[in-house]
């Protein structure tokens, strides 16, 4: 294959895996690195710069309109980007130590989680009044638009999600992901972050968070442009239309497609990694 | 208004247009660098199984605009993607002016934190 047929070809599938993103609400991001190593055979390295960079665009494509909307706590967001950036940086500097086999691995088990709870809407738990010692002096806790006015809520342990958030950022520089499935762990299960402010403010730290390794493996020469460009205009065009025809697209079968597609690509990641094929 | 006194609301309007045109220049750069770039190594084999690095005009900001200069297409192309991740880098930096105005000493310090980890990863990460 030429590259005059192969970044065509690329774009295509990084439309697909956008718009399925976007559509599901669940980041394509995480369904790219599958698609460059088992489909079109690309080295785990190029593959993990190429999505990070795709990632940067829809996380900044998107948190554009959302922190228009007045979702998105830009405190929150700023004090967890200290774990997340840091995060990533170690994971950047882990990246180049960790044989591809093992990130392979690492990767199909992110997947299986991902797929596991993608199938599990969990419930809102939202806490007024109880203030938490860290989230008083740092301001965390704030107000969001709901249809019967401006709704407050406070920010619960935040020394436990501010660690997740960590975890998060380091894989996100491992795998090249977004890590949104531990964002939420940290924000909606554990600092209780009402969803609309927790998926806003995530996909906008998702951007910064990718960036801090980005720079790391620019460096490192993971980002080619032969494979980053078709990846990233695909994504992000898929994400743009993914957004346009969201109203009225049966989210739910979607979501169900997704979980399979994931689940797939899991077992096909970890047999690969296990056997040493990529 | 006087620019002291913005408030939280307005600063996301001024970080969200700033995401959008972020990511409109670096993508229409990608694409016309991406056009050069399939005309001049389109007819390459697209065999990227073996990891090989890339050449040094590909690997750092001042190593591609010198690329860009000597009209180096595929140069042209990493611009496009090292201004897209330069953009979440100029949303914490325009955040960190914000703080400075409100005069909030804690987030000026947690912003400027984050914005020196990622030009440490951007520029002098090795």
């Amino acid at each position: 294959m030429t590259i005059l047929l192969f970044a065509p070809l690329v774009a295509l599938g990084a439309f697909c895996a956008g718009l399925l993103g976007a559509l599901t609400g669940l980041g394509g991001g995480i369904v790219v690195v599958p698609m460059l190593t088992l489909g079109f055979h690309v080295n785990l390295r190029y593959a993990i710069g190429a999505s990070l960079v795709s990632v940067i665009a829809t996380s900044s494509g998107a948190a554009a309109a959302y922190v228009r909307e007045g979702y998105t706590n830009v405190r929150i967001g700023i004090f967890l980007e200290v774990a997340t950036t840091i995060g990533a940086l170690v994971g950047a500097a882990l990246a180049g130590l960790v044989p591809t086999s093992a990130l392979a691995v690492l990767f199909g088990l992110v997947l299986l989680y991902t797929a596991y709870r993608s199938l599990d809407l969990p419930e809102e738990h939202i806490v007024t009044g109880h203030p938490d010692r860290w989230a008083a002096r740092l301001r965390l806790d704030s107000t969001y638009p709901t249809p019967e006015g401006l709704r407050p809520y406070s920010v619960q342990q935040v020394p436990a999600g501010f660690s997740l958030m960590f975890v998060a950022g380091t894989l996100s520089a491992l795998l090249g992901i977004g890590a949104g499935v531990v964002k939420v762990l940290a924000m909606d299960r554990t600092m209780h972050l009402p969803f609309k402010v927790s998926t806003t403010t995530s996909n906008f730290m998702i951007g910064v968070t990718a960036a801090a390794s980005a720079g790391v493996y620019l460096h490192r020469g993971y980002i080619d442009p032969a494979i980053a460009a078709p990846v990233m205009i695909g994504v992000l065009l898929g994400a743009l239309v993914g957004a346009r025809i969201l109203p009225g697209a049966p989210t739910r079968k979607l979501r169900l497609v997704f979980t399979v597609v994931v689940a797939v690509l899991a077992l096909e990641m970890l047999y690969k990694g296990i056997t040493g094929g990529l | 208004m006087t620019v002291e006194r913005w408030t939280d609301e307005e600063i996301d309007q001024v970080i969200g247009r700033l995401l959008q045109i972020g990511v409109l220049i670096a993508s229409v750069v990608t694409l016309a660098g991406g056009a050069v770039f399939l005309v001049t190594h389109g007819h390459l084999p697209a065999d990227f199984r073996a990891f090989r690095g890339q050449p040094a005009a590909l690997r750092s900001v001042e190593g591609i605009i010198g690329g860009v200069f000597a009209r180096y297409s595929p140069a042209l192309v990493q611009l496009g993607l090292v201004l897209l991740i330069a953009t979440p880098v100029a949303r914490v930096a325009l955040t960190l002016v914000a703080f400075i105005l409100q005069r909030d000493r804690i987030y000026v310090g947690l912003t400027g934190l984050v914005l020196i980890l990622l030009t440490y990863g951007l520029l002098w990460s090795r």
